[in-house]
């Protein structure tokens, strides 16, 4: 079924190298795979594995230079894609070949209207004078499950949310019904149960129109449920390749097996770590924190108030690790910026060892800002540029005077880095010399500089790779109960916590549906909404 | 809701017009006694204390500075002693030669500008890209009087192509709005080149590539609109700059206009015709800046007053 004279598009051999000051570096190493009408195949592989770069070169958006195609054929229908000019490579894009992308929002014009956006696509291949073009993208939209589609065709893409920007995206690129859809990461951006709706919308599109669908993920759930073909990629060379199931159930190259074991979704195999002794002592205790926002001060709006936290209480013990699990827009962020000063709350207490968080002032508060640090999501945005890691790590040590005297500063970054799994050489480097998992690293170094009780991290492990998910999530772990730290761990995906956190709280639109024992939630819910999260994890095709 | 944030903006910029006023007030009458440049230097102390008397002179400065307030309450905004008419007049009546001269030299700067810098930024590190920086730095950092006078001796005394100064032919627009127009494209080409370069390198830019459109399109179609806004801001600074008077070229230049006119009566000490001329140019600044305001709201949908 795969013989490769069924197939539509067929790639030989590509190497790709990007020329960076003059040093080529190969992205892309010798790849060869190719895709059948109706077909999914899956690019699984971790970030900087060279799969974008592989399905880029297909649609002509690696720029050349700094890209640079080496040798290799890539085969479309008959056509030579490698000696397209641009007149004919335009005629394909859009029309034959099309392509969704990880981040709607940007990849969106914010100045023009989703309908506009969607009609280019047929005035750019002189489609746009068959039929009533604004009733033919009311329809795609319509198709895609964009409610209201003949009012929302004005809207501008900032006015809808996320699953249905990536809607938009989808409209656009099944528009004049492509041979191939192309979809880079298309659900990574996206909360889970808009994740599951978005793969059905593509599976059905795919059914009706019966065009290959070629699906670069990083995710190994996402991956089972879509494939009917995987290749999996590692340092731009395919290490393993063939029937999804084959490559799930019986994984032959080790980085895959690597993979798979990194798949936090298992039930679990190992003894979860175990804690820092939880002793009986209440580190924080929060009392009904409430934060509400007003918007649409406007005019013509009537002010509504829109409750970021509702009415949330929680103790996190001494030594004790609390999930806080949601959405994103559930409140989860908003509680770790209120719990560490930086937002101000609408109503209720947060006692710290006894004392309340909100009330501290002047030394008071810089005592506390001390003793709690907070580990974010993007530990590339959360650092200076221009500070190499030994500043960034010492920095803390030049607000509170009385932590460390300046003589051994340099030790302790030696020794903080070595904690976290680095080098003592690599204080001198700066941030961007680092890979993102070692950059999360760093952060988790910088916030124990100042030898703090309680860590709060802002979906600290989701911009990262699973492996690294897993290895930092182990970090924080073995830190824990070295260092007897309690954690308040904040992040959108359940299964990641499971085998970390003592206690999860799930929140939904500001309020806590469901606070409980780790195990107890996983093996028997009580919330709907808890139960929704659990079962949205997708489901392998083949076992459908 | 938009009328509100006008009024909003009107309001503000009231209070700050009232500022100025009263800064400019005491400003100008530290520059001396006018009664010294308008009565013969012989004349007898009577004949000054008289004219003081005449003009309110002889009053202590806080009570004149009251009357002044009073007075501009009732839209009367003092008399020129040169001209011996009304000073608002006298500054409204040079205002259309400054504004017409604005105008044209900000629209052709501004059109060129985006041109030039879009066309470089399509292609960088281009000839053209590099021909285009280097002509738009050197008008960026040019003086404009020196190269006024250079063109002067050049275009009017040398070759006699042009006129040196004045109005009258369409031939006497050419070298104001060329020099005033010089710095305007010098910075705006830099900026339209540098905001295109990182609209070009945005995700959506891939998005209508992966469509299939044109490349002029997707140039002059997706990133201008989305690189203007940093454009419009400067060039609304800059337009502020010409409104204000291109004092120095249109006193080379001898343009009858507002910024000739200012620097004429504080040097005669003509109180209360700065005093105009710097609340007309306060009044079409603010204007400008509204309409900047108004501007990004069309121009992007995200920004809402």
């Amino acid at each position: 079924m795969t013989a490769s004279d069924k197939a539509i598009l067929t790639i030989e051999n590509l190497t790709v190298d990007f020329l960076s000051e003059g040093d080529p570096a190969r992205a892309v190493d010798n790849v060869s795979f190719n895709v059948c009408p109706g077909e999914t195949l899956v690019i699984l592989g971790e970030s900087g594995s060279g799969k974008s770069v592989s399905t880029g070169t297909v649609m002509g958006l690696i720029d050349c230079p700094p890209g640079d195609i080496v040798s290799g054929a890539l085969l479309f229908d008959g056509i030579d894609l490698t000696e397209l000019d641009e007149e004919s490579r335009r005629a394909l894009n859009g029309r034959r070949i099309a392509m969704i992308f990880q981040d709607p929002l940007a990849y969106l014009n914010p100045v023009y209207t989703v309908g506009r956006q969607i009609a280019e696509v047929f005035e750019a291949h002189s489609d746009s004078d068959v039929g009533d073009v604004r009733e033919r993208v009311a329809k795609l939209l319509e198709r895609v499950g964009i409610p209201d589609a003949g009012r929302r065709i004005d809207y501008y893409p900032h006015q809808f949310s996320g699953g249905q920007r990536q809607r938009v995206m989808i409209a656009m690129a099944i528009a004049l019904k492509p041979d191939i859809l192309i979809a880079d990461e298309p659900t990574t951006a996206l909360d889970v149960s808009v994740q599951s709706q978005i793969l059905e919308l593509l599976g059905d599109l795919q059914r009706e129109t019966g065009m290959a669908l070629i699906m670069i993920t990083h995710d190994l759930e996402v991956a089972a449920a879509m494939a009917d073909r995987i290749i999996v990629m590692n340092g731009g060379k395919v290490v393993e390749s063939g029937k999804a199931q084959d490559v799930f159930t019986n994984p032959v190259h080790a980085y895959t097996r690597r993979l798979m074991t990194a798949l936090p979704h298992r039930s679990p195999t190992t003894e979860p770590t175990p804690s820092a002794e939880v002793q009986g002592e209440i580190l924080l205790k929060v009392e009904n924190l409430s934060k509400h926002y007003v918007l649409g001060a406007g005019s013509f709006s009537p002010k509504r108030e829109f409750r970021a936290v509702d009415d949330v209480s929680f103790t996190v013990h001494r030594g004790e690790t609390v999930g806080i699990v949601g959405e994103s827009g559930s409140g989860k962020s908003s509680i770790a910026r209120m719990l560490l000063r930086l937002d101000e709350p609408t109503s209720g207490r947060a006692l710290f060892a006894g004392e309340d968080i909100f009330a501290l002032e002047g030394r008071a508060l810089n005592g506390f800002r001390r003793r709690v640090q907070m580990v974010f999501q993007d530990p590339f945005g959360s650092m200076n540029p221009r500070m190499n890691v030994r500043s960034i790590i010492s920095e803390p040590w030049a607000i509170h005077r009385d932590i460390l005297p300046k003589a051994r500063w340099n030790d302790r970054v030696v020794e903080l880095l070595e904690l976290v799994g680095l080098k003592g050489e690599h204080a001198d480097r700066h941030p961007h010399q680092f890979s993102g998992g070692q950059r999360q690293r760093i952060a988790i170094a910088r916030a124990l500089a100042s030898e703090p009780e309680l860590i709060v991290c802002d979906e600290a492990v989701s911009a990262l790779d699973v492996s690294i998910q897993m290895q930092v999530i182990g970090l924080l772990a073995d830190l824990r109960s070295r260092l007897g730290l309690s954690y308040v761990f904040i992040t959108h995906d359940l299964p990641i916590v499971r085998e970390f956190a003592d206690r999860i709280m799930v929140m939904q639109q500001g309020k806590v549906v469901e606070d409980s024992n780790t195990e107890m939630l996983f093996n028997s819910p009580s919330h709907p909404y808890t139960m929704s999260l659990l079962n949205s994890v997708p489901r392998p095709k083949w076992a459908r | 809701m938009m009328l509100g944030y006008i009024g909003r903006r009107a309001y503000h910029s009231i209070i700050s017009l009232v500022g100025l006023l009263t800064l400019v007030f005491f400003l100008t009458r530290l520059t001396g006694d006018p009664s010294a440049l308008y009565l013969p230097l012989d004349s007898s102390l009577e004949a000054r204390e008289a004219f003081a008397r005449l003009n309110g002179l002889d009053q202590p400065i806080y009570v004149q500075f009251l009357q002044y307030l009073q007075n501009l309450l009732s839209l009367d905004f003092g008399q020129s002693l040169r001209r011996n008419r009304s000073a608002i007049d006298v500054a409204l009546e040079a205002f259309p030669a400054t504004l017409k001269l604005a105008f044209v030299a900000m629209a052709l700067a501004t059109t060129l500008a985006i041109t030039v810098g879009a066309l470089a930024a399509a292609r960088p590190r281009s000839i053209f890209d590099r021909v285009a920086g280097l002509v738009s730095l050197a008008g960026a950092s040019t003086p404009d009087f020196w190269i006024a006078i250079v063109g002067i001796l050049v275009l009017a005394v040398g070759l006699g192509v042009l006129p040196t100064s004045g109005t009258g032919t369409g031939w006497h627009w050419i070298m104001p709005i060329a020099v005033l127009m010089l710095r305007p494209f010098g910075l705006l080409v830099q900026v339209v080149r540098g905001t295109m370069i990182s609209a070009l390198a945005s995700p959506y830019i891939k998005t209508a590539h992966a469509k299939g459109m044109k490349r002029h399109k997707i140039i002059f179609g997706h990133a201008l609109r989305n690189s203007l806004l940093p454009v419009i801001t400067v060039a609304g600074d800059l337009a502020t700059g010409l409104i204000n008077g291109a004092v120095v070229v249109e006193t080379i230049f001898g343009w009858p206009g507002i910024g000739k006119l200012m620097i004429d009566s504080i040097i005669q000490r003509d109180f209360a015709v700065v005093q105009s001329t710097i609340l007309v140019t306060a009044i079409a600044i603010f204007i400008v800046n509204i309409a900047i305001d108004l501007l990004y709201v069309m121009l992007d949908p995200r920004i809402r007053y």
